[in-house]
């Protein structure tokens, strides 16, 4: 299994993606943005950090990198696609996900462990949790306040599209304490915080971030 | 030198901490006018001589694909002497 980790101009957490990628059981890719070649992988990971510096708006100009065009294109296939944090903020920029992502409602960078429901597993890369299942993972971002207007929001949950919500107190203003959604076809997912620093316990609060890297090889697999 | 600008809001129903925040820091240095304060951006962008219809028209476009993330921004374009 051929999982794709993408790596533009300040990306962070890339090296760390793929090493949740390999201890998930697949072989971890290195993309380029520049690139317009997805090296015949079978999923994409969009990694979180700072692309292009955050410049505009988070994920506005990475919306538009020659790799994104492909994404963009395999995704409408149903190639499975995660974007994490930065990642997520790319894939509403670029319409594969609804919404977007704004300003902390207390306008402070957060970086914290975090504990997150699984409201949906059976997409590609919730399926080794358990339903309702709460993981504890880090969360570290400005701008995770997710927002939609009433509609969509219906929408979300009308079609059982959020894929995890915040447990306890709203950490950063999100609509219905949405932590991470899906798209209406179920292989693009957006978390906002980070599954992929949570695969061991020596380097994470918890190991219970390897869930989305086993799910990704069950869902292939099968 | 003609001069496009394109102002970027949030839309009123999305939440604005940055404005919130300048509108509480006001009244803490004096400032006692705001009821409100609502943050956005301004591009300002040169062009040689009077700006045509079609540019303005391309600004359009590139204010709703670029500038803006229309989910949650509107933009005004206009030109300035």
């Amino acid at each position: 299994m051929r999982v794709g980790v993408i790596t533009f101009p300040g990306t962070l957490d890339d090296r760390d993606a793929a090493r949740a990628v390999v201890a998930g059981g697949s072989e971890a890719v290195s993309l380029w943005h520049a690139d317009a070649d997805l090296k015949s992988v079978d999923a994409v990971i969009l990694p979180g950090g700072f692309s292009y510096g955050d410049y505009l708006r988070c994920g506005a100009i990475s919306r538009f990198a020659p790799v994104m065009s492909l994404v963009i294109e395999a995704a409408g296939k149903g190639m499975p696609v995660l974007g994490i944090c930065n990642g997520f903020q790319v894939l509403c920029e670029s319409h594969l996900l609804p919404g977007a992502l704004t300003r902390n409602s207390d306008l402070h960078f957060l970086c914290r462990d975090q504990e997150i429901e699984i409201v949906n597993n059976t997409t590609p890369w919730t399926t080794s949790y358990k339903a309702e299942e709460k993981i504890v993972i880090p969360l570290k971002n400005g701008e995770g306040s997710f927002q939609c207007d009433d509609k969509t929001l219906a929408e979300l949950e009308g079609e059982g599209r959020v894929i995890a919500r915040y447990v306890g107190h709203n950490p950063n203003g999100s609509r219905n304490l949405i932590a991470g959604i899906t798209n209406a076809r179920g292989n693009v997912v957006g978390l906002m915080p980070h599954p992929e620093h949570a695969i061991d316990e020596l380097t994470g609060p918890s190991a219970q971030g390897l869930g989305f890297f086993t799910s990704i090889l069950n869902a292939m697999v099968k | 030198m003609a001069k496009i600008v394109v102002d970027v809001m949030l839309k009123p129903e999305i939440l604005d901490p940055q404005g919130n925040a300048v509108a509480s820091a006001l009244p803490r240095l004096g400032f006692s006018f705001a009821k409100s304060v609502r943050q956005g951006k301004r591009f300002e962008i040169e062009v040689e001589g009077e700006p045509t219809a079609a540019q303005l028209a391309e600004v359009e476009k590139a204010a709703e694909v670029l500038l803006s993330n229309p989910v949650i921004e509107n933009f005004v374009v206009r030109v300035e002497k």
